[in-house]
C-alpha cells in the first residue's frame, strides 16, 4: 500500500500538470466509471499528419490512482508516435492484468510502471486503467 | 455492554483482525445461522411442495415454519402474505411489475424520496416511462431529514404510489414512515416501504404502520445471502398478477392456459433457496434472543461515540442529521479533499472495512452535490475499539495526503 501511494503518484494526482484544457486539440473523449462516478476529459493535440501526439491534458475528478495514471500516462506519451503510444498501452494494460511481469519489457512505459502492485489491489485495478482505456478507444477511433 | 460475549457468535468477526464497518452493505453471520443452514443440507435436503415422502414433507414443515416466523416478526395479519424471493430488489421488482404496471395510468404521479436506494428507484422509472406517468422525488432538508411540508406537497390526489425508505443507507436518516403512509392513504396512494436497513436495527410493525407492501434482504439481518422478503396486504397481493411464471406457482396447466395457485406461490416459481430461508428462520431468533431494546442500546452508544470522536477531526465532513434521535445504522462522510476510495483503500490496509462510492444511491449524490462518500456502518458486534481503528487509520489517512494538498 504504501509504495502504491509513493511520491511520484501522489504528486500526479494532487498537482498535475497535465490536468488542464488544451487551447487546441483534435480529439477529444470523455471516460467513466459507474461504479465509482470517476469521470475524465482527455483531450490531445496530434500533428499535422496525425503521427505523433504533441500534447495531451485531462480534467475531472476521480482518486488519487485514476488522477495519477492519468498524468502519468499523458507525460509519458507527449511527444510519442501514434503507433509507439499504442505499443506502450496495450503494454500497460498487460502489465496490470499481469500478463506481462518482465521488467525489460515494462521500460518502455517508463514511469507509469509506479502502478505494477495495483494488480495486488483489484477493487483499484478499474480506476488505474481509465485513462488507458479511454485513450486506447480515442486512438482506435481515429483510425476510422 | 455484553459486546464481548456477541463477538464470539460471528466467526468472521472473531477470526479475522479487522473492524467490520460495513454491515449495511451485509452483515456478518452468527453461527448459529451457519449451522442451521448447513444442518438442513445434512439432515433434510429435499425440494418441499413436491415429495409424497417424509424427507420432502420434513423440508416444506420447515420452510413453512420460517414464513410463520417471519409474519410473526413483522406482525402480519397471516404467513401466506410474506412472499419470499431471493432479496429486496427482486421483491420491489415484483411489486413495480405485478402492482405497478397494472395500476399506473398515464399522468398518474409516482413518488419517492430523493434517499431511495437504486433498487426502489429504477423500477419505478422504468413503470413510470411504460406509462406515461409522472416520477416526482421528495427532498430532503438541510438537516438531511423530509419536512412535513415536503411530504405534503409532493404527495398529491394524482399520486398512485409513494416509495419510501424507512432508513436512508447513505444518511441513516430514520424517516417517519408511519406518517407517510397516513398521508399517502389520506391522498389514495399506495405505500412501497424498504424496510432493508431498518429490519437489522427497528422493530418493522408492519400493522401499526398500516404499510402496504414491505420489503428487505435476510443479508443485512444477520441471515444467509439469497432470501428476501415481500409483505403485502392481502387485498392487494390476492389482485396482482404473477411475476415470475413456472414451477410451484401454478394450479393446472393446459397447452394454452394455466391457472395459478394462491398466495403465497403464485410468487415463489421455482424452487426456492430454502437453506437461506431457514438461516433467516434462525436469524430471527437471533435477533429476538438480544431483543430490539438491546440491540438499539448498543448501536446508539456506538454511533454517539463514533459522533464525539470523528467531530474531534477537522478534516472530515459529516452528512448526518444533527437529530440523532432520527438515525439508525451508518454514517457518511469524507476527509476533505481526499477521494473516498482513496481513504478506503488505506483504511483496509489498517484493517478497517468501509464502504466507499455512491451507495447505489446517485440521485442523492447528485443532490447533495457530492461524488461519493465513505461510509461506516454498525451492527450488534460491533465496539468501540473498532472506531478507535478507524479514527486512528483516518488521521494516518490525512496525514499521508496533507503534505501534496495545495
Amino acid at each position: 500500500m504504501d509504495d502504491l501511494y509513493n511520491d511520484l503518484i501522489m504528486e500526479h494526482s494532487m498537482n498535475s500538470p497535465y490536468k488542464k484544457d488544451l487551447k487546441c486539440c483534435n480529439m477529444c473523449a470523455m471516460g467513466h466509471n459507474p461504479n465509482c462516478g470517476d469521470e475524465l476529459k482527455l483531450e490531445i493535440k496530434l500533428s499535422d499528419d496525425k503521427k505523433i501526439i504533441e500534447d495531451m491534458a485531462f480534467s475531472g475528478h476521480g482518486c488519487a490512482i485514476s488522477q495519477a495514471s492519468a498524468s502519468i500516462m499523458i507525460e509519458t506519451l507527449i511527444g510519442k508516435t501514434v503507433e509507439e503510444a499504442k505499443e506502450i498501452i496495450k503494454t500497460y494494460i498487460a502489465m496490470i492484468k499481469r500478463e506481462i511481469t518482465d521488467e525489460n519489457q515494462l521500460k518502455m512505459i517508463e514511469d507509469a510502471i509506479a502502478f505494477k502492485n495495483i494488480s495486488n489491489m483489484p477493487a483499484r485495478v478499474k480506476c488505474a486503467l481509465l485513462a488507458w482505456h479511454t485513450l486506447e478507444d480515442m486512438l482506435e477511433e481515429s483510425k476510422k | 455492554m455484553l459486546s464481548d460475549e456477541i463477538i464470539k457468535d460471528f466467526p468472521v468477526i472473531m477470526h479475522n483482525d479487522i473492524a467490520y464497518l460495513d454491515s449495511a452493505a451485509t452483515s456478518q453471520k452468527p453461527q448459529s445461522v451457519i449451522d442451521v443452514e448447513k444442518e438442513y443440507y445434512e439432515t433434510i435436503n429435499s425440494n418441499p411442495h413436491r415429495g409424497a415422502y417424509s424427507l420432502s414433507i420434513e423440508a416444506t414443515k420447515a420452510y413453512e415454519e420460517a414464513r410463520e416466523k417471519v409474519a410473526k416478526f413483522i406482525n402480519a395479519e397471516n404467513p401466506f402474505q410474506i412472499i419470499f424471493s431471493k432479496n429486496a430488489t427482486e421483491s420491489l421488482n415484483l411489486i413495480a411489475y405485478s402492482y405497478g404496471l397494472t395500476n399506473v395510468e398515464q399522468d398518474d404521479e409516482i413518488v419517492l424520496s430523493i434517499m431511495e436506494h437504486h433498487s426502489n428507484l429504477v423500477p419505478w422509472q422504468f413503470v413510470a416511462k411504460s406509462k406515461n406517468a409522472k416520477l416526482n422525488y421528495m427532498y430532503i432538508n438541510e438537516n438531511f431529514e423530509l419536512s412535513d411540508e415536503e411530504i405534503e406537497k409532493k404527495i398529491t390526489s394524482k399520486t398512485k404510489i409513494v416509495g419510501i425508505t424507512y432508513v436512508s443507507n447513505v444518511t441513516g436518516t430514520v424517516n417517519d414512515v408511519k406518517k407517510i403512509i397516513r398521508i399517502a392513504h389520506s391522498k389514495g396512494a399506495v405505500v412501497v416501504l424498504d424496510a432493508s436497513q431498518a429490519i437489522s436495527h427497528i422493530k418493522v410493525d408492519v400493522q401499526n404502520l398500516d404499510a402496504d407492501f414491505v420489503v428487505f434482504s435476510g443479508h443485512k439481518m444477520y441471515a444467509p445471502m439469497g432470501v428476501g422478503i415481500l409483505y403485502g396486504k392481502k387485498n392487494l397481493l390476492e389482485k396482482m398478477n404473477p411475476f415470475l411464471m413456472g414451477g410451484d406457482m401454478i394450479e393446472y396447466v393446459y397447452e394454452q392456459d394455466t391457472t395459478f395457485a394462491k398466495l403465497p406461490s403464485k410468487f415463489e416459481a421455482g424452487t426456492q433457496n430454502v437453506g437461506a430461508v431457514i438461516g433467516l428462520s434462525k436469524a430471527i431468533d437471533y435477533i429476538e434472543s438480544i431483543g430490539y431494546d438491546k440491540i438499539q442500546e448498543i448501536e446508539h452508544e456506538l454511533i454517539d461515540y463514533a459522533m464525539i470522536e470523528l467531530k474531534k477531526l477537522d478534516f472530515i465532513e459529516l452528512y448526518i442529521t444533527p437529530n440523532l434521535e432520527n438515525h439508525s445504522g451508518v454514517i457518511s462522510f469524507n476527509i476533505k479533499k481526499i477521494h473516498p476510495h482513496d481513504v478506503a483503500s488505506i483504511l483496509d490496509s489498517n484493517g478497517v472495512c468501509v464502504r466507499s462510492g455512491n451507495h447505489c444511491a446517485q440521485p442523492l449524490m447528485r443532490f447533495l452535490n457530492i461524488d461519493s462518500t465513505c461510509r461506516i456502518s454498525f451492527a450488534i458486534y460491533n465496539t468501540k475499539s473498532d472506531i478507535d481503528r478507524l479514527v486512528e487509520a483516518l488521521k494516518k489517512t490525512y496525514d499521508k495526503f496533507k503534505q501534496y494538498i495545495k
